[in-house]
């Protein structure tokens, strides 16, 4: 398989799962201005902050106003980061990658972006925007169907799952590094409603509400919050979750390839990270410096993976 | 107002009922009701739209991925015309290949006087670079588009060799796809020879010729300008089909004397590159300093039989339009039997006689630039404007070297599906020929491009031109 194919698969995955978490992050926003507009500022300001957009952002349009971060985060010809944007590149990839995808694989993304070309041509209107927002979710599990249904498990398979489960790690980090500090115990003591309203909008942005309740019996508590985003191995969208599927992912290409990289150590040494710690130990070493950490030692592993693997000359 | 020429039609000939190969098709299409057939028309585009069977135009931002218009009345040929077509690109492709290997090697074509020695020596597609090498096998042309029009019934003339890269084979296959996606009861009525084998031959022809270098089962790769290019979906399409990898230069590099892919276990040397790159584009030490598309070194491992470049760098002598006029010429010289098939019968605007003639007649001819490819910088005379052949009329007198001029062929029609029923239009047709030592293959059919507008003569994709399903009947 060639270096540049592998590549392409691995950010088609990426592209394709930001989009579909920056519409994630739209939901949680828009929530919180139908609910508590006082508070909707500064949720889009944190929001253009996990997404890596405020600058870019604020170039064009100055300070965060709720309509028009919604337009930039989905379609904004301005924004080489919305989700109009990352569903072109990712059918970019696709093509580039075409002759290593099924048939059925390709449609789902080609047909992905014909929809959103379709339904993003024009600023979206308030009424339309729920829909917009399930049917971006919606195609984009239809890719994830497609390639867990018509895929052989095989290197080309495995870098797909690479990109996909390191982008998601990725937001995930950065939701949690944008909200630590109401992630804090001594928040706890605190316990201002606001912060209840931010508890919220890291469980919807990351849609984890109705999975934390169920596992917690609808006890909204900071600390088990960021338990179950860091360290919990049921969740799909954890840390420690997507890391111990990249383990996984990348032992599947060591024994393929009967070789072991650099790659393979950085990737331990993360997961082990994972498994060492408990909730304690990391609030102890500091949350945002965990965080940190893991964002710099995160992209220091694809770096790895790039050169490992060749991707690029 | 001159009189309208009277065009034979392949499907109703030139009375009203239909000819012996298309009367089972008529019986069936009689009971359709037009209305389902134009919403199977729309589901068919729907269709290509989603597989991605697109091309891209040059030089148009605005549609960067566009359909070809697929028509879903099927081209229908009958084995018998079929089979003496089929001798007759073989024996041409036969010439072609004796005749490019002559030519890079003692060029006894000019030596007996049957092709003047500057048709070759002040020719830009004659590549020096070529002179003594013997690729593998000693086929250069390992994929061949022979482009044919009809003129009645036992008519068929050849208009152009294409020898470089011949496109346009993934929409042969696509098209008999969606036929057989949309219309399989059709098939069960009508026996039609089957073109799905295409990519399998074309990777057991393309192994055939593997350099001595290889050593076990071929790799094979497909190198394609990447996906700005127009052809690009075709690239990704073969070699998919084939199971071979779709590499750019940039992937490709020189390592220990093989030409190499860069793949995630490191640099893997390839046998044979089917390239859709233009020579000029092909090594930027050796061609076009500045190409990107390239591998640097490629003909230097070419010429020590490292890699098997197909079709061979220097092929586009072959299907040079200057040289086209002296076809018959080769196919004769080469093969020792009269062409099977005619050649349009072409004037030479080098030549003073000629082209007094054509500048006298251009409002009746076909003029084309003799480098120029896809129904550019050509003049259709009968219908062009006044303007369009003053125009053109300057830009011939300033460099009659460049130029050919044919009569307008009076090409067969075969009916579009429009909203008004059954309508004439006139139609090409591009079979695939694949070459290898042991055997030519021809597919049966190829692709037939149909011009849209009533009464246009040009096909070509470009320019608004449609395509069809052609069928070759069982015997």
């Amino acid at each position: 398989m060639l270096g540049k194919t592998a590549g392409g698969l691995f950010w088609m995955f990426r592209y394709l799962e930001r989009a579909e978490n920056t519409a994630r992050m739209i939901d949680a926003g828009l929530r919180i201005s139908l609910t508590r507009s006082s508070a909707a500022e500064s949720e889009w300001t944190s929001i253009l902050s996990s997404t890596g957009l405020s600058r870019a952002y604020a170039d064009v349009h100055g300070a965060p106003d709720g309509p028009k971060v919604i337009d930039f985060l989905l379609r904004d010809p301005n924004n080489p980061g919305s989700i109009m944007a990352g569903i072109e590149a990712a059918r970019m990839n696709a093509r580039v990658v075409r002759t290593a995808l099924t048939r059925e694989v390709w449609e789902a993304v080609n047909e992905c972006y014909m929809v959103l070309k379709r339904l993003l041509a024009q600023q979206v209107e308030d009424r339309d925007l729920p829909r917009v927002l399930q049917v971006i979710r919606q195609r984009s599990a239809f890719v994830r169907g497609a390639l867990h249904g018509t895929m052989v498990r095989n290197d080309i398979y495995n870098f797909a799952r690479i990109g996909t489960f390191f982008e998601r790690a990725d937001n995930t980090a950065r939701i949690l590094d944008q909200k630590y500090y109401i992630l804090l115990p001594s928040v706890r003591l605190v316990g201002s409603p606001s912060d209840n309203v931010q508890w919220d909008t890291i469980l919807r942005a990351t849609s984890t509400t109705r999975a934390y309740q169920t596992l917690h019996d609808g006890d909204v508590d900071p600390k088990a919050i960021a338990e179950f985003l860091i360290l919990d191995g049921r969740l799909p969208r954890s840390l420690a979750f997507c890391y111990g599927k990249i383990g996984d992912n990348l032992g599947y290409l060591e024994q393929e390839y009967a070789t072991r990289h650099t790659c393979h150590s950085l990737s331990d040494a993360l997961c082990s990270k994972f498994k060492a710690h408990d909730m304690n130990a990391i609030f102890d070493y500091g949350l945002h410096e965990f965080i940190t950490d893991f964002l710099r030692d995160s992209a220091a592993l694809g770096r790895q993976i790039e050169i490992d693997y060749r991707f690029i000359e | 107002m001159s009189e309208r020429p009277t065009y034979f039609d392949e499907m109703f000939g030139h009375g009203t009922a239909a000819r012996a190969p298309y009367a089972d098709y008529s019986k069936w299409f009689a009971d359709e009701d037009t209305a389902r057939l134009l919403s199977k028309s729309e589901e068919a585009e729907a269709l290509f739209r989603l597989i991605g069977v697109t091309f891209n135009v040059y030089g148009d931002p605005d549609a960067t991925e566009r359909l070809i218009p697929f028509d879903l009345v099927p081209r229908i040929i009958a084995a018998r015309e079929w089979a003496k077509v089929a001798k007759g690109i073989e024996q041409r492709v036969r010439a072609l290949n004796a005749f490019l290997h002559d030519i890079y090697h003692r060029q006894e074509i000019v030596r007996a006087g049957r092709l003047p020695a500057e048709m070759i020596a002040r020719n830009d597609a004659f590549l020096p670079e070529m002179i003594g090498v013997s690729p593998p096998g000693d086929i250069y042309t390992h994929i061949v588009g022979t482009d044919l029009v009809r003129t009645g019934d036992d008519e068929f003339f050849v208009l152009e060799d294409n020898a470089r890269t011949p496109s346009g084979v993934s929409y042969m296959l696509e098209n008999r796809e969606t036929m057989l996606h949309m219309f399989p009861e059709l098939f069960s009525k009508i026996k039609v020879q089957s073109v799905g084998q295409y990519p399998r031959s074309l990777r057991k022809s393309l192994s055939a010729c593997a350099p001595d270098a290889c050593n076990g089962r071929p790799t094979i790769a497909v190198l394609t300008p990447g996906i700005h290019n127009s052809a690009y979906y075709e690239h990704a399409f073969l070699a998919d089909q084939m199971s071979a990898e779709l590499v750019e230069g940039h992937d490709l590099r020189v390592v220990d004397g093989r030409v190499a892919m860069r793949t995630t276990r490191g640099y893997k040397p390839i046998d044979v590159l089917y390239r859709r790159v233009d020579d000029e584009y092909l090594d930027p030490l050796n061609f076009n300093p500045d190409s990107v598309l390239g591998v640097p070194g490629i003909m230097d491992v070419y010429r020590a039989g490292g890699i098997t470049i197909a079709n061979a760098p220097g092929t586009g002598i072959a299907d040079d339009k200057a040289i086209y006029s002296y076809m018959p010429d080769i196919v004769e010289f080469y093969t020792g039997e009269k062409a099977i098939l005619q050649n349009v019968p072409t004037h030479r605007c080098s030549e003073p006689q000629d082209l007094k003639y054509v500048l006298d007649n251009l409002a009746d001819l076909v003029v084309k630039e003799v480098h120029g490819s896809g129904g550019y910088g050509m003049l259709v005379g009968p219908a062009a404007s006044k303007k369009e052949i003053e125009d053109f009329r300057a830009k011939l007198e300033a460099a009659p070297g460049n130029y050919i001029a044919q009569p307008t062929l009076a090409l067969s029609t075969v009916p579009i599906l429009t909203d008004a029923g059954l309508a004439p239009r006139h139609v090409d047709l591009r079979p695939f020929v694949l070459v290898s030592p042991d055997r030519i293959d021809i597919t049966p059919g190829g692709l037939t491009r149909v011009a849209l507008t009533e009464g246009s003569l040009v096909v070509n994709s470009s320019q608004g031109g449609g395509t069809k399903d052609t069928w070759v009947l069982e015997e």
